[in-house]
């Protein structure tokens, strides 16, 4: 291979990860909980040439209230079906936090995601901490990091297993029988956990993908439920070395990124926002995530280098309105003329994006040879040459049959893309 | 029939208001027929959404249900089933659609008001001002067990609960004064101090404390709508609502009579009597001349109660599995097995198996009717049959007699099945001024004419 592929995410919520990003961007203010600026990121994001975007969400004001900054945020899942209709390759990966969800509801919505996209979503583990989550749910609150780890597994398993209990060809449509469903190829999942218990099957048919693509931060859930392991490090060494003890299929680098523009250095733009708030990943914590601040060309250069050590980066803009259109206009196709990432290709879906496994539903009942599975833009593509990620996908897929056979939940790591 | 007066009725500048159902669980969508898309494929949400869009409808529907229906345990698997998150699936409608209503099924039990009302809130800025709410609730264990929180709620508490959940709904909608949003970017902050409240609400359901998160849309809130039919159901809809749907769009007499009740209501809970818009459910059937459309109409009803959907029907009544019978031989000779109802079962229940049986003997007995045949005639009436200008006057008269509002349509077919309803019966209803020839507003709020909310 002549270089790692390294897959490009972008967050995308409010007006950009500083606190005050607000105050430089192009638009109104009021104007951010609009759909026409929903879009117009979308688009952006999607003509850079992005293979996903994620948008964070919370049932709380967003961080940036607390500092002056927008205090409000359209609904993430609801965004994120918005922007999907609105897109025709771009990923979507809205941040859903099992803590106080109710799990059937957030399976219902993602396999949603996954169809309303084709086969394009996404999804950030999130987790709603402290006492004013669980008052604005209105629930006996969830405290400490083990309860916290734990509703977040309860509900990563709940919600994987509802994306299984339909098969993929459950619906057969069977003219001489009058049968709409196959019953046999539906499954309730009868999960029973510390603190609830959920019957199932879901009242979605299968997402088109299987499963959507799973990202969480490292370290939250046990990797083997997860696609991307989301790590953090203050340099591309200590960033290698987070991704390889993920044991995630992919890993993919936060970065935080403040970019020269035409008319003002990163610096001077920085300076000018921290006249009114301190750019902290979240109040009062100091950032464990590498920062990069300066030119284009430095950026694409810093990605290259970190292409060898991570699956992909997950990109945070100072300010999306400003660093979003440099990085459209000069860090993407940088990276595309060195052949570091690519652009998503048009009917492929998340997973093939990313070179990952379609996985079979861990219930399925009929040997995977004998089935047929529908949409073939929801299947990797046959390999070409045993070398390239798309093989080791599909070979991983085979292996992944053969782990769900015997009731293993897990997907196996593409080899060759690290 | 012969067209009424257009000035000898009650209501003569009455406005015909149509939804569009998407039926996601059911054994009325024809999906047996080669013209049949997916029921789940974006592009059928999008026809079906585009098509009412273009026949100028207010509203495109889409139901929910939390748990895949069953009896005895077993699935159905006649029918159709599975369909997606509404709110998912209607904030992608949103972006591709311009002026239609965007209507989603929510339940107030399995939900939390402070996490639900955002995400409506979030359809209704998405789609600027075009979502609504179809409230519904539950009352079994059954649809409980797929939640953590099991199944906490008897018959009683659940309007409690849902008109709790509405009042939180409303003050949280209502979080954020006019012009909370500072003007510009050199504003002291991004929200202007004092304009967004908290919310605090302690009542028998809810213990909610938070600070909202979206300002008002460009509607207000989101339009109420109740299907509850039972003296409860229609309280409920004369206090809150703002649309109540109804199964009595069928006969003139039995809608006007319903109208006339929920009128009544409204008028005790103290509403003015034009706040609520009642729009029954319906099939429409169309065909060139009265004889075709009878005989599509056949067509139809054949195809939805197929022999083994009838076996199936039947079964649920007798409460045993008739799946190896014969559905053109008699009903059965047994009496129906007779089950408490504990709430552990699903939605098809049949409250008094014994007297339903009972009915379907005599009426099959007194007809000649075979077991499918029964099921045919005494499953629900579905809907309206004729040609576009037949059935136009029959739905001029229903509005200009205060009838009815509107009807919320549900196609046999997907995605097609509203095409010749747009392209044939609109225009004659146009041509009778009982509907719009253009959208004079851009809301639902509008559409619909409602006052928005206070």
């Amino acid at each position: 291979m002549p270089h790692p592929a390294l897959h490009l995410a972008v967050e995308i919520d409010g007006d950009g990860a500083h606190p005050a990003a607000w105050r430089r961007a192009a638009h109104r203010p009021g104007e951010l909980l609009t759909p026409r600026r929903v879009a117009k990121v979308a688009a952006v994001a999607e003509n850079s040439g992005f293979t996903l975007v994620t948008l964070d969400d919370g049932i709380l004001p967003p961080a940036s209230a607390a500092a002056g900054g927008p205090a409000g945020r359209l609904g993430a899942v609801e965004r994120a079906a918005f922007v999907a209709a609105s897109t025709s390759v771009l990923g979507v990966a809205p941040v859903v936090a099992t803590t106080y969800a109710e799990p059937f509801h957030v399976s219902t919505r993602l396999a949603s995601l996954d169809h309303v996209s084709s086969g394009r979503a996404g999804w950030v583990v999130g987790v709603e901490e402290g006492p004013d989550a669980a008052r604005a749910w209105g629930r006996p609150p969830v405290e400490g990091a083990s309860a916290l780890r734990r509703e977040a597994l309860d509900g990563l398993r709940v919600v994987r297993d509802l994306w299984d209990s339909w098969e993929d060809d459950a619906v057969i449509r069977s003219v001489a029988t009058s049968r709409y469903l196959d019953r046999g190829r539906l499954h309730p999942i009868d999960f029973t956990g510390e603190t609830y218990s959920v019957k199932g099957p879901a009242i979605v048919p299968r997402p088109p993908q299987g499963r959507p693509v799973v990202l969480a931060p490292a370290g939250l859930v046990p990797p083997e439920l997860v696609d991307v392991a989301l790590v953090e490090g203050t340099s591309p060494a200590l960033l290698g070395e987070a991704a390889a003890a993920s044991g995630a299929p992919l890993a993919f680098a936060e970065i935080e990124v403040a970019l020269d523009t035409p008319d003002e250095p990163a610096a001077e733009r920085i300076g000018d926002l921290e006249r009114y708030a301190a750019w902290e990943a979240a109040p009062g914590q100091p950032s464990g995530r590498l920062r990069y601040t300066g030119s284009a060309a430095g950026l694409a250069d810093l990605l290259e280098e970190l292409s060898d050590v991570v699956d992909g980066v997950r990109l945070h803009p100072l300010v999306l309105d400003e660093d979003l259109a440099v990085l459209s206009r000069l860090v993407l196709p940088e990276l595309f003329v060195r052949r570091v990432a690519a652009r998503p290709l048009p009917g492929t879906t998340l997973r093939t994006a990313l070179g990952l496994p379609r996985p079979e539903s861990r219930f399925t009942t009929a040997p995977p040879a004998t089935r047929t599975t529908p949409g073939a833009s929801a299947t990797p593509a046959a390999p070409a040459t045993p070398a390239t990620p798309t093989a080791s996908a599909a070979s991983a897929a085979s292996a992944a049959s053969a782990a769900s056979a015997k009731g293993i939940l897990s997907t196996v790591a593409p080899e060759g893309n690290r | 029939m012969t067209r009424t007066d257009p000035h000898d009725v009650p209501r003569p500048d009455a406005r015909l208001h149509f939804g569009v159902f998407f039926q996601g669980v059911n054994h009325w969508t024809v999906w047996s027929h080669p013209e049949s898309g997916s029921q789940i494929d974006p592009a059928s949400f999008r026809r079906v959404a585009q098509t009412a869009e273009r026949g100028l409808f207010d509203a495109f529907f889409l139901g929910d249900g939390l748990r895949l229906r069953e009896t005895g345990g077993r699935i159905h698997e006649l029918d159709v089933a599975g369909r997606p998150d509404s709110l998912a699936q209607l904030s992608a409608l949103a972006a591709v659609t311009h002026r239609i209503g965007l209507v989603s099924t929510s339940n107030t039990t399995f939900n939390e008001p402070g996490d639900l009302a955002r995400r409506l809130a979030s359809l209704d800025l998405l789609s600027d001002g075009r979502a609504g709410w179809n409230v519904v609730t539950t009352d079994n264990a059954w649809t409980g067990a797929n939640f953590r929180r099991g199944g906490f709620l008897d018959h009683a508490d659940r309007y409690r609960r849902a008109e709790e959940f509405l009042t939180v709904a409303r003050a949280i909608w209502d979080g954020w004064a006019d012009g909370a949003v500072a003007d510009s970017a050199d504003a002291r902050a991004w929200s202007v101090p004092g304009s967004v409240g908290r919310v605090r609400a302690a009542g028998a359901q809810f213990d909610v404390d938070l600070v909202p998160t979206l300002p008002r849309s460009r509607q207000g809130h989101p339009v109420i709508f109740q299907a509850g039919d039972s003296p409860e159901g229609r309280d409920f809809a004369a206090r809150n609502a703002d649309v109540i749907f109804s199964a009595h769009g069928q006969d003139f007499d039995d809608a006007l009579a319903f109208a006339e009740d929920v009128r009544r209501r409204l008028r005790a809970a103290g509403r003015p009597q034009d706040a609520l818009r009642i729009l029954p459910g319906t099939e429409i059937v169309i065909g060139a001349t009265e004889k075709e459309a009878e005989e599509k109409a056949r067509w139809v009803r054949l195809e939805q109660v197929t022999p083994a959907t009838a076996l199936a029907v039947a079964g649920r009544v007798w409460n045993m599995d008739l799946s190896g019978r014969d559905p053109d031989g008699p009903l059965p000779a047994e009496d129906p097995v007779v089950v408490e109802d504990t709430g552990a079962f699903g939605s098809s229940r049949i409250a008094d198996p014994r007297t339903v049986a009972a009915e379907w003997r005599a009426k099959a007995e007194a007809n000649g009717w075979s077991l499918r045949e029964t099921v045919i005639a005494l499953g629900p009436q579905r809907g309206h049959v004729g040609t576009p200008s037949g059935l136009a006057d029959t739905f001029t008269r229903f509005a200009r007699h205060g009838a009815v509002d509107g009807f919320n349509i549900s196609p046999y077919l997907i995605p097609d099945g509203l095409d010749d309803i747009v392209d044939l019966l609109v225009p004659e209803l146009q041509e009778r001024g009982v509907y719009r020839t253009s959208y004079t507003g851009t809301t639902l709020r509008e559409h619909l004419g409602l006052r928005p909310p206070a």
